[in-house]
């Protein structure tokens, strides 16, 4: 407990009594943690758009013919809500598909008043929770009898899904790649720091000091720059990106036809990652670059 | 207090210290004379644990120094106050904190650290300087600081290497009366030297080491290089 209180209490004083080595490390985590963030922020955002595109093409419509009872239609849906990656089906009359489409058509709508009789056919929406089975789906859907055409959007999907799974994939590696080159680069920080410090590790070992005793101060040092470094990263981050929501965001949504994420959500996740990852990054750091000091 | 049993030390084939016996006891001041390069920083090193004998028992305080695991070092490191030439000061750390951290390092709680290390700096009579850096302070004043840090946990043994080596003589005779009313308290003294005038001026045991063997002891004795040896 002691030795608790004394690591952080020496901890904050190392810090500030070499501060221009505290402060060199904090700005090479923090830049890496920067540009963490913009990576991290793309992909947030990335997910967010390709969830909301895959929504749209998530629904599977079964046109009908106008003789097929809704009888046959419920034996239909049932038979459908059954099978995998299906996760509703529901039946939509022509009356329904005409109001969707004077919606759809808003001011121009009235030119459907024109129509004598509704040209459009009773059908079933099927939505799904896992694309990868719509083409089984819309294969078994053709086979009911009563259907007049299921049109397959399989292969606009399959670029879509390819397209999300390349860009998320590509993030990923992006990130993981990074946070290898922020350890790396903070640890060398580190060992600098520790390499100053030397002698003075040599002679705390003469004085009779335990590795622990010694490591402590170091450690918690670390895990203080760390931790420093993920405050402001992500304070800077965050007044960056608050600006760019507010730029562009309400343009954002006409052009991509999804929004930017909030940055008050955006905030506490990059906070949830960004000061476990600096606290062990530093920690981490100064562990690996003390290892050699303290052989004996 | 520490004694060596037939010990053997080699590095390669230079011999750093060869069938060495000696015997010192609690309360003796010794001196450890020699060239360079005799053994007498082999010695030293032996009784620290930095290197491990090749053969022989070395005893300090009743621990076999040659069995103790790396883990226990730090313990035999307590039992040994240790004073150097060049100080050997953090210099990050003010004269108090230097002194306090020997301290810490044995869990004695804040309020007996503030209550001793006052009391161990006027000793030493370096009270005034307790906030100052180690680079803010003379030579003597930090060998002073550097006593201080090695003697406040009361250790049964001090090894002081070469520890008026960078002293002008004055200074270096004010260090070596701190020593010798430390000795006075009960702890004992191993110091290592080339300071033939402080040797004979103190008259104390004397042991001389040369090419690895202890070639002369005498109880209250001068500085004797035994070059036909």
């Amino acid at each position: 407990m002691r030795t608790i209180k004394y690591a952080l209490k020496q901890a904050f004083v190392q810090v500030f009594r070499n501060r221009t080595m505290s402060i060199a490390s904090i700005f090479s985590i923090t830049a890496m943690l920067l540009i963490l963030g913009l990576f991290f922020i793309l992909a947030v955002n990335v997910g967010l758009a390709t969830e909301s595109a895959k929504d749209k093409f998530d629904t599977i419509q079964i046109y009908l013919l106008d003789e097929t009872t809704v009888e046959s239609a419920n034996d239909m849906i049932s038979s459908l809500k059954s099978m995998n990656g299906v996760d509703d089906a529901v039946y939509f009359t022509k009356e329904q598909a005409m109001e969707e489409f004077r919606v759809s058509w808003g001011e121009q709508a009235y030119l459907l008043d024109t129509l004598a009789e509704n040209p459009l056919p009773n059908s079933i929406k099927v939505t799904m929770n896992d694309l990868t089975q719509a083409e089984t789906v819309i294969q078994v859907a053709r086979t009911f009898a009563g259907v007049e055409d299921v049109p397959d959007s399989q292969e606009f999907i399959d670029q879509v899904l390819r397209i999300t799974d390349g860009i998320q994939k590509g993030a990923i590696a992006i990130i993981v790649f990074l946070v290898i080159v922020s350890v790396v680069v903070v640890s060398n920080t580190v060992k600098l720091t520790v390499l100053a410090r030397e002698r003075e590790i040599s002679i705390m070992k003469y004085v009779g000091a335990t590795n622990w005793f010694i490591r402590g101060p170091f450690l918690v040092e670390g895990m203080l720059i760390g931790c420093l470094s993920s405050l402001v990263s992500v304070g800077l981050i965050m007044a960056v990106y608050t600006k760019i929501v507010e730029l562009v965001g309400q343009r954002a949504l006409l052009l991509l036809s999804t929004s930017l994420v909030p940055a008050g959500f955006l905030t506490t996740h990059l906070f949830g990652v960004f000061l476990p990852l600096g606290i062990s990054i530093g920690a981490i750091g100064s562990i690996i670059s003390m290892r050699r000091f303290l052989d004996t | 207090m520490i004694e060596f049993i037939d010990v053997t030390k080699k590095y390669g084939d230079n011999i750093g210290l060869e069938h060495a016996n000696i015997k010192i006891n609690k309360g003796d001041f010794v001196f450890l004379v020699g060239p360079s390069g005799a053994g007498k920083s082999t010695f030293i090193k032996l009784i620290l644990r930095e290197i491990q004998a090749d053969s022989g028992k070395i005893l300090v305080d009743g621990m076999d120094v040659t069995k103790i695991s790396n883990r226990q070092v730090p313990e035999l490191r307590r039992t040994c106050g240790m004073v150097f030439q060049d100080f050997r000061l953090l210099p990050k750390k003010t004269v108090f904190e230097n002194v306090a951290f020997a301290m810490e390092m044995v869990k004695f709680s804040q309020r007996t650290i503030r209550r001793q290390v006052p009391q161990i700096l006027s000793m030493m009579g370096i009270s005034s300087k307790a906030d100052k850096y180690p680079d803010e302070l003379s030579a003597g004043e930090q060998q002073r600081v550097a006593i201080a840090r090695a003697v406040i946990n009361n250790p049964k043994v001090l090894i002081a290497d070469e520890p008026t080596g960078n002293l002008d003589p004055d200074t270096a005779w004010e260090i070596m009366k701190l020593l010798e009313m430390i000795n006075r308290r009960g702890t004992t003294i191993v110091m290592v030297t080339h300071a033939k005038d402080i040797v004979d001026r103190m008259n104390k045991r004397v042991v001389t080491i040369e090419k690895g063997h202890i070639v002369g002891d005498v109880t209250e004795g001068a500085y004797v290089i035994h070059e036909n040896y």
